[in-house]
């Protein structure tokens, strides 16, 4: 019989089925974002402290992070950590904390770069007219940091919403499970399934993804013509 | 320039500034009078601009005082912030803050740290800036302006502030030649209006014909005060002689 492979999508709750598998990711995404920005923040402060010792530790976890997949990461929480220490995570909250973890970590290098990157005479400037402290960080050095740390946030945020399809593997429903649910469910009848679903997925990602990107661009274009 | 009175306006007396353990200020007493222009020459490495950053607490110093209009200055850490707003500085490197336009620059002090009304102080600034000759760029924003109008940007910023004194630091070591006169300038005009100025400079001719004094520093010590025509024409130290031979051997073979 003949049949549009796209049909696939529409059938039944499928279209329905694979946006709450979408709704899934991205649940974990924004909680660990969320979880990021407020902590990244702090941790970058704490990076800029002129003590050895913080940097080493901050340095180390830094690079801990970025070093070991987060794949392995996620495994690692999952199989190895909650089984040696008996106590019982979901997969989800696995993935919370490690995206989490990821997130903190470079959220906190992009803020540490974005204050140190601040040329020192200016903090001088603004003490020679006469600004407290406190002024000189409310309209100098927070309004820069911002400006420059913004851009560099926005696309850790959409790495970190493209990765989270890796929970995948530690037994996570999301949108990725559900389309191949749905793929076997169909193959025999649709031989083209998978390449609907996977192409619905894409889409998916790219609504999201897309105009953030977007909007992050303009941002920066907006900040460099001041 | 002669507008000087002998009221004393900054007074600096046995000052010490260490960095870790070097002495890099070793015992600098110097007067500096109302509508005086003070001219601080001396080889690179000296201490001139540890000696401004000490005289507007951008320093902390280990011995002696600073006292302005009578009044000790550097007594109080949490003060200097007030004390600031009567010393105007403008530095070498150019610091006008890159996310703010050039009025939103010059207005920032006078409204945040003095609390003044921001009409008034408009005003103030667009007169300024027309006298410096900028005032068709007070839109634009720092990145597009040269090097000679950032400078003159900068000095309105700090004379908008109303200073009792203006400490200018090698304000023209980092601009193009043919940008150096219109700074310059600036500065020779204020000395005329009678204000009281403490300038670091690398420009002899200019230190010559806007100081009332001379005041030679060398290995963080005063070497030398003097008139500028008896500093240039017969300075009295080997170390002064020596500096000033320097000049005169760039200066002839620049001809
Ligand atoms: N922040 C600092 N820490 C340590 N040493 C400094 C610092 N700033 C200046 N110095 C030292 O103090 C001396 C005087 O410097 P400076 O006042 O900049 O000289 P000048 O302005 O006359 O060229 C130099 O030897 C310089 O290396
Ligand atoms: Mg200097």
């Amino acid at each position: 019989m003949q049949d549009l492979g796209i049909n696939v999508i529409f059938e039944g709750s499928n279209l329905l089925r694979l946006l709450i598998g979408l709704w899934v990711t991205m649940r974990i995404a924004i909680v660990a974002i969320a979880i990021s920005v407020v902590f990244g923040i702090a941790f970058g402060i704490v990076m800029t402290v002129k003590n050895t010792f913080v940097q080493i530790v901050a340095r180390l976890y830094l690079e801990a992070v970025r070093i070991i997949p987060i794949l392995v990461w996620l495994f690692l929480f999952y199989f190895g950590l909650t089984k040696v220490l008996h106590i019982h995570l979901g997969a989800e909250v696995v993935s919370v904390i490690v995206f989490s973890l990821w997130g903190i970590a470079e959220m906190g290098d992009i803020v540490r770069g974005a204050i140190t990157s601040l040329p020192a005479h200016q903090r001088a400037s603004g003490r020679a007219l006469g600004l407290t402290d406190l002024q000189i960080y409310r309209y100098i050095i927070i309004p820069q940091a911002v400006r420059r740390l913004i851009p560099a946030a926005i696309n850790l945020a959409t790495r970190m919403i493209k990765t989270t399809s890796l929970v995948v593997l530690i037994g996570v429903v999301e949108v990725l499970k559900v389309g191949q649910q749905i793929i076997e469910v169909s193959i025999l009848k649709t031989p083209s399934a998978s390449f609907w679903v996977y192409a619905c997925i894409f889409a998916l990602y790219f609504i999201i993804c897309y105009p953030i990107s977007l909007w992050s661009k303009k941002l920066e274009l907006k900040w460099q013509n001041q | 320039m002669s507008q000087k009175t002998q009221e004393k306006l900054l007074e600096i007396m046995n000052l010490k500034k260490q960095y870790d353990d070097v002495e890099t200020l070793k015992d600098i007493s110097l007067d500096v009078h109302k509508g005086e222009v003070v001219v601080v020459l001396g080889p690179s490495g000296c201490g001139k601009s540890t000696l401004l950053r000490c005289l507007n607490g951008l320093e902390e110093i280990q011995g002696g005082q600073i006292k302005l209009n009578g009044e000790v200055i550097n007594a109080d850490k949490t003060k200097w912030h007030l004390i600031r707003q009567k010393i105007g500085m403008v530095f070498q490197s150019y610091d006008l803050f890159p996310h703010m336009s050039i009025i939103e620059n010059i207005l920032l002090g006078p409204t945040k740290a003095q609390g003044r009304d921001k009409t008034e102080v408009l005003a103030q600034a667009e007169k300024l800036l027309t006298r410096v000759g900028l005032l068709d760029k007070k839109d634009a924003y720092p990145r597009q302006l040269s090097g000679g109008q950032k400078q003159r940007v900068a000095i309105v910023r700090a004379l908008c502030m109303n200073p009792e004194i203006m400490l200018f630091d090698e304000v023209t070591a980092s601009l193009d030649p043919e940008m150096v006169r219109e700074v310059l300038d600036v500065m020779l005009e204020l000395a005329k209006q009678g204000m009281t100025m403490v300038i670091v400079t690398h420009e002899m001719a200019f230190a010559k014909a806007v100081a009332d004094r001379i005041v030679f520093i060398d290995e963080g010590q005063i070497a030398e005060i003097a008139k500028p025509q008896d500093f240039f024409n017969a300075p009295t130290t080997e170390r002064a002689k020596r500096f000033l031979n320097i000049f005169k051997f760039n200066e002839e073979s620049e001809r």
